[in-house]
């Protein structure tokens, strides 16, 4: 009977991951289809419920937190990675996730999103990407597109953006993936992956702001434009793409080019194999658009740009602390208060 | 430095009860690991005493140069010693640049050790003496007892044949120094000669070298004849126990450390280096074996930011910093303040603002701690008077964090950070518990959760990630009291703050009274001070007390809240005066909060107050 009940207790539906708090996102934001890929994909990710914790900064996207029934913290802007760090490294048993945005962790965070990839902490970090500030209602951000007219760009933004994928694979990121909100079945694949990886999972999830942003990403989910927009990666599988499959990529030296199957003896064998170890090729793919031959014009990868596991943050902690235990000991109390040397009156 | 004369040794010894010695030189001629061994050793037989490290905050500024110049003064005596000395009995000044520097504040007659092989025309001219002057020939040092040595010279022939390259010989000329002086005050080498065995354990003929050197030092005092008289300070009577030497920074590693053995709590620092904090962090990494999790962040931001996911996830946690890193902490300290979640913020101050002065002291930071967040963000503030009162107050840093959900401010400053004194061991068993306990149950009337619900101190629950059933969302945005839900309703937030502020306030409840530390409860004059300049302001008032006048000393360790019978003792004083490192920061906050006419005295220039300034001030109030 005890058995039969913790069983069932076990067994969790997507409601169980819903909390009580009235979502108070705008009509239309992508930001459901987050919430709803997760609490989807969570009941059977194998983890007691009690073992979540969503770690948050500050923006539209960081509100995430309230409505998800598992520990949380709804944090400060542009420092949900710092503190997630600090879960982790306290207690590693801890499933951790953390939700950001592109100003939260591009900008005022950018300094501890680097490191937190560097340091590869056991963690699973969700950056929604809607190329503007929404929560202080529309101001350009690090990934809004040079000549971006917002409101504190009326003229037009005169910055280079960063690219999310090419910063995350040079700050020495172990797990590089790309989702899109509008596509829930993908996003679940992808949000599966990074829960399995060890070690810390940067997804960006391009996500749209009806309100100061609306359409960003159309291109990519669109059925129009979708197959020729976007290319979604297999591991070992090649790179096609096109309304028809009809379309791949090879790459000649370091340059890709589009080519059509079928056309002068192109097989599938001849395309770029996408390899999800290769880190050369990951940053080609995270640039590919800007390093096509001239004229050409590439779409935007989707899915695992690079994944290849190293031992987490945490886990090397605790494996030196261990070994240095097993080595000399703990050292009583007694013993440190007294130091190297002492003497007794 | 005077008593009775001992003439049964070849070279006759004078008893003294208290002497300070001051090693001067370049960054690079090692006079700091001089002093602490001298002290150490000092310490180890049996005197008590206070060390002073000052050194500039470059690494190396250029060689021979007054920027320089780095030094380390140590007064020890068979009574208490309570601060370094206001001035030098004894002055070794390795070359012209730290003669320069130090001379003002060498006693008339005192011993003066002077390396003649810094005096050369180049180390002259680097000390900026006019052209063709050298006060070791002109006849200007007449006041005082100078020995002119060519501890160079010596040290090398001391060094013939060891095999050592020029540059180790040159190296090693601190060691003659130390067993110079080893002899002049009648100590023993063995203690040090171990010290550098253990040390160079892996380089026996460096270690072997650095004694040849200490010996011959101690041998050129011995047979050189030109000191007239040995010194004697025999050992302090202090109370019976264990002792071992201390510096402030170790200290408080070692009371973090302790706080979390003691409540079983594992301790995790998030910590980013910054002077004359490092010390901790380092300190802390060495002792993995029990358990610390010491992390070093990318900034002060993301050392706080983990440290509070860990007092999340349950551990002891504390962050330490100084001035320019406690800036970058503030707004990460309010969130910890509206989580009320168990953290230990440690600043030791250093001059500011912003780079300011990195390696000298001051108490400029204690609106700061006290006010430095936006919104209404009350937390409490401690402060170490010693660099052995950094234990006590880390300690209680730690009790009060998690007994009272909140993070707590310790401040310290570069003075007694690096100063070193004589500590006797606390046993584990005088160390007050710390009481707490994680929910593992609702503890809401309808068995729901109430994450914000407080006790009878107004303390809410400590709910760590991973207990099953807990789930539940806190964060920076105001929330709802009892269920913790985000909640913008106006009496609510109200309701709120003056939770929080309450909460703080209890605190002085579950902290000692205030006390005297000499004079009587009723008196003229009441000094009132915090943190370091506890020794100068008890040696001045002892010196005034003994001298038979009415004065009075209260230090404070615990800012916020003030102790519970602080206003009531203030009563007794017909004046209070304020002496600080600051423009007047307890004074403001002792003038707004008790209405009382306090009068401040300040220094602010990087060093700490001198008995005899301390003692002229007060006199002009006691005469006023
Ligand atoms: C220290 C600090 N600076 C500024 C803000 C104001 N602020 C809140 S959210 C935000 C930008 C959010 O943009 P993003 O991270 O892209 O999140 P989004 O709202 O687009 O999901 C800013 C500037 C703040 N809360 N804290
Ligand atoms: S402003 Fe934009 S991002 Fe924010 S909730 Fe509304 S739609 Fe979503
Ligand atoms: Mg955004």
């Amino acid at each position: 009977m005890q058995v039969a009940l913790d069983e069932r207790e076990v067994k969790l539906s997507p409601k169980d991951f819903v909390s009580g708090q009235e979502v108070k996102w705008c009509p239309g934001c992508g930001d459901y289809s987050i919430l709803k890929q997760v609490q989807t994909i969570f009941p059977d990710l194998g983890i007691p419920k009690e073992n979540f914790v969503f770690i948050s900064g500050i923006g539209c996207s960081s509100r995430f937190t309230y409505y998800m029934d598992t520990y949380g913290m709804h944090s400060i802007h542009g420092r949900a990675v710092a503190i997630a760090s600090g879960v982790k490294m306290a207690n590693p048993e801890l499933s951790v996730w953390v939700i950001s945005g592109d100003g939260d962790s591009l900008s005022i965070g950018g300094n501890h999103f680097i490191h937190a990839l560097r340091k590869n902490f056991d963690l699973n970090y969700l950056m929604f990407n809607n190329r503007i500030y929404s929560l202080t209602k529309g101001q350009y951000s690090p990934t809004s597109e040079r000549g971006k007219v917002t409101k504190t760009t009326p003229f037009g933004s005169i910055e280079e953006p960063f690219n999310p994928l090419s910063l995350a694979l040079g700050a020495n990121a172990a797990f590089v993936a790309r989702t899109l909100d509008r596509d829930p079945k993908h996003m679940q694949g992808v949000l599966r992956r990074a829960h399995e990886f060890k070690g810390a999972a940067f997804v960006e999830v391009l996500q749209n702001c009806p309100i100061f942003n609306d359409g960003a990403f159309f291109a990519f989910s669109d059925k129009n434009t979708k197959n020729e927009e976007a290319i979604f990666l297999q591991h070992g599988q090649p790179l096609v793409f096109g309304n028809n499959a009809e379309k791949g990529i090879l790459l000649d030296g370091l340059t890709p080019r589009v080519v059509r199957l079928g056309e002068d003896g192109i097989s599938a064998s001849n395309l770029w194999i996408h390899d999800e170890q290769d880190k050369t090729k990951a940053f080609l793919l995270a640039h590919l658009d800007e390093i096509a031959a001239e004229g050409e014009h590439m779409p935007e990868p989707f899915g695992i740009i690079y994944a290849r596991e190293r031992l987490p943050y945490e886990e090397l902690m605790e494996q030196q602390m261990r070994a240095i235990e097993a080595r000399s000991g703990r050292i009583p109390l007694a013993k440190i208060l007294a130091g190297n040397r002492t003497w007794t009156i | 430095m005077s008593a009775h004369l001992d003439t049964s040794h070849p070279t006759p010894v004078i008893e003294a009860e208290s002497v300070v010695v001051r090693f001067s030189g370049d960054s690079g001629d090692g006079m700091q690991l001089t002093g602490i061994q001298f002290s150490d050793t000092t310490a180890l037989l049996g005197n008590d005493l206070s060390t002073f490290p000052d050194y500039p905050s470059e690494i190396r500024a250029p060689g021979g140069t007054i920027a320089g110049v780095s030094g380390f003064q140590v007064n020890f005596g068979s009574r208490e010693v309570f601060t370094p000395g206001d001035a030098y009995d004894v002055l070794v000044a390795m070359n012209a640049a730290a003669l320069k520097v130090e001379l003002p504040r060498l006693k008339p007659g005192g011993i003066l050790i002077a390396n003649t092989a810094g005096f050369d025309r180049r180390s002259l001219e680097l000390a900026q003496y006019p052209d063709g002057v050298n006060p070791l020939e002109d006849g200007s040092l007449d006041g005082f007892t100078l020995h002119k040595i060519d501890i160079s010279k010596l040290t090398k022939e001391a060094l013939t044949d060891s095999g050592l390259s020029a540059k180790e010989v040159e190296r090693s000329k601190n060691m003659f120094v130390l067993g110079l002086l080893f002899w002049l005050f009648d100590k023993s080498t063995e203690p040090s000669i171990q010290f550098l065995r253990e040390k160079f354990a892996k380089h026996p003929e460096l270690a072997e070298a650095n004694v040849r050197v200490i010996q011959s030092g101690w041998n050129y005092g011995e047979n050189a004849e030109i000191f007239p008289s040995r010194y004697r300070v025999r050992p302090a009577t202090l109370p019976a126990g264990t002792y071992r030497s201390i510096t402030g920074n170790q200290a408080i590693a070692i009371g973090l450390i302790t706080a979390a053995e003691r409540s079983g709590l594992p301790l995790f620092l998030g910590s980013y280096p910054i002077t004359p904090a490092t010390d901790i962090l380092q300190e802390l990494s060495r002792y993995k074996a029990n358990g610390v999790k010491t992390f070093q962040a990318e900034d002060e931001i993301a050392g706080i930011c983990a440290a509070i996911g860990a007092a999340y996830a349950g551990s002891l946690a504390a962050t330490t910093t100084s001035g320019p890193g406690m800036a970058l902490k503030t707004e990460a300290a309010g969130l910890a303040t509206m989580l009320e979640l168990p953290l230990v913020i440690v600043n030791v101050q250093r001059g500011g603002p912003s780079t300011g002065l990195p390696t000298k002291t001051e108490q400029a930071d204690l609106l700061m701690a006290m006010y430095g967040r936006h919104g209404e963000a009350p937390l409490p503030v401690l402060a170490a008077a010693s660099p052995s009162d950094c234990f006590s107050m880390a300690y209680e840093a730690c009790r009060l964090a998690v007994e009272h959900m909140t993070p707590v401010v310790l401040l310290s400053d570069g003075y007694i950070a690096n100063g070193a004194e004589p500590w006797r061991i606390p046993s584990e068993e005088s160390l007050q518990p710390i009481r707490f306990e994680f929910l593992h149950q609702p503890n809401g009337p309808d068995g729901e959760l109430r994450p914000y619900h407080r006790d009878e101190r107004g303390v809410r629950p400590w709910i760590k990630p991973g207990t099953k059933g807990l789930e539940h969302r806190i964060g920076g945005l105001e929330k709802q009291s009892e269920t913790g839900n985000v909640s913008y309703e106006a009496l609510n937030h109200e309701i709120m703050v003056r939770q929080r502020a309450e909460k703080v306030e209890r605190i002085a409840q579950n902290i000692p009274p205030a006390t005297l530390d000499s004079g009587a409860d009723k008196a003229h004059v009441l000094v009132l001070g915090w943190g370091s300049t506890y020794g100068s302001i008890k040696t001045a008032v002892r010196e005034l007390l003994s001298e038979g006048c009415d004065v009075a000393h209260v230090h404070l360790r615990y800012l916020n809240p003030f102790p519970a019978n602080l206003g009531a003792l203030l009563a007794g004083y017909e004046q209070i005066l304020v002496p600080e490192m600051n423009t007047g920061q307890l004074l403001q906050l002792i003038r707004a909060k008790y209405l009382v006419p306090a009068v401040g005295f300040s220094k602010i220039q990087g060093q700490p107050f001198t008995t005899g300034e301390l003692k002229n001030r007060i006199l002009e109030m006691l005469n006023s």
